[in-house]
């Protein structure tokens, strides 16, 4: 894009004879293309969003404390994560104390997610001020603190659900991760990532998932 | 009658404009660019819903990949010298004051300690062909265990933030967990990627 000067070193009838004026300008198209190719470099290279975490607090191994915290059975519920992204999951029985019969569901919308959401309603009234909190704070009557105070006091309830996460040696990392995302998600507030026992292994061979 | 003269216009455009919005951007993006730090292994990490953000220093990350193979970094430079002195104190070896260093500019370990010396006089280059077998973490030599533990003693302040391969296997997993909780780490951070729409 060579510069076309336009009336410049027009002809001077007569009168003095001047040195050609030389044109000031400079042709800055070469400059704007290195820019851009650079800025191209540094958009490419740059890693502008920062990665996201989840947060885990594992309970306290220690030896000496016997589990004092004993929970209702009938308000636990065990979650076997099985081979081929399979969920087997059970409740205990709260007359015999005897484990359910397995169910067996994946993560799918209407397998683990229907489950948990509607044990966790039946035990948990006060899910339903959820809405109504998330409400308030899109409004801007309560701030993001406040929100966040009272989303764990209703996830913290006493006798909601809890959940016993337990991992098989055949399951992937992921379903951990997606399980853990449940939890959020279902507005589960006690849960547990436990070691998976002999007898829970004994009850995925019973339903070929381990 | 006489001609009507069409004034001859100039095609050149005022670059300087442009040049200015360029270079504007090339400055902001040259201060905001902090390089991706070389990854020893290609990692692709689970989604999830959560919108927590990792902080950028005071990082002490393990990463899990696909085979298993586990590797420790931490985010400061200065922290990792001082992490590497203590670790060689331990296990009674030494590293010259090039080792040191070029051990500060590696991101992630992921090899057991004793291979550690001679890996790190490899080119740089030549580095990046050789697959390392992963830092130890069985219970008969717990390199893993030690680092960790040396990061925390260097940076009491320091995170935790686990970084696994969706198809990492379960076992691998649980083990680096158990020695975190060994090393009474009891709270630390997955890595996730954002949830795709949809999913």
């Amino acid at each position: 894009m060579a510069e076309i000067e336009a009336g410049g070193g027009g002809k001077h009838k007569g009168g003095k004879k001047r040195g050609k004026k030389m044109s000031t300008r400079v042709d800055f198209t070469p400059m704007v293309d290195l820019g851009f190719l650079l800025i191209t470099f540094f958009m490419l290279t740059t890693s502008m969003n920062k990665p996201q975490t989840m947060e885990i607090n594992m309970p306290v191994k220690d030896e000496k404390v016997e589990d004092a915290s004993k929970v209702k059975a009938s308000q636990a519920v065990t979650v076997l994560l099985a081979k081929d992204d399979k969920i087997v999951y059970y409740f205990i029985d709260p007359v015999t104390g005897e484990p359910q019969t397995p169910q067996i569901t994946n993560f799918s919308a209407g397998g683990i997610r229907a489950t948990l959401l509607k044990e966790n309603k039946q035990r948990n009234p006060r899910l339903d001020s959820i809405p109504i909190y998330k409400d308030m704070l899109n409004k801007g009557s309560i701030n993001e603190d406040q929100y966040k105070g009272y989303l764990s006091g209703i996830r913290g309830y006493k006798e909601a659900l809890i959940v016993v996460i337990k991992a098989s040696d055949k399951s992937r990392y992921n379903n951990l991760v997606d399980i853990l995302d449940e939890m959020m998600i279902c507005n589960i507030g006690r849960y547990a990532v436990v070691d998976i026992t002999a007898p829970e292994v004994e009850m995925l061979k019973t339903v070929n998932l381990e | 009658m006489p001609k009507v003269k069409v004034p001859r216009k100039s095609t050149s455009v005022d670059m300087t404009a442009m040049t200015d919005v360029a270079f504007l951007l090339l400055t902001f993006f040259m201060l905001a660019t902090k390089f991706k730090p070389d990854e020893p292994v290609v990692v692709d990490t689970p989604s999830s819903i959560s919108e927590i953000k990792l902080p950028e220093s005071g990082i002490m990350q393990i990463t899990i990949d696909k085979q298993g193979r586990v590797f420790f970094g931490i985010t400061e430079q200065t922290t990792r010298e001082a992490v590497l002195q203590r670790m060689a104190e331990k296990y009674k070896m030494k590293f010259s004051a090039e080792e040191i260093k070029e051990f500060s500019l590696q991101s992630t370990v992921g090899l057991p300690l004793s291979q550690l010396s001679s890996y790190l006089k490899i080119d740089a280059e030549a580095r990046k062909a050789i697959q390392t077998s992963g830092v130890p973490t069985d219970s008969l030599n717990n390199e893993l265990g030690d680092w960790i533990w040396q990061a925390r003693l260097v940076n009491n302040d320091i995170r935790v933030a686990i970084k696994g391969d969706r198809d990492a296997n379960m076992p691998t997993v649980k083990r680096v967990i158990a020695v975190l909780q060994e090393k009474k780490v009891n709270r630390f951070n997955f890595i996730t990627s954002m949830e795709k729409a949809g999913e």
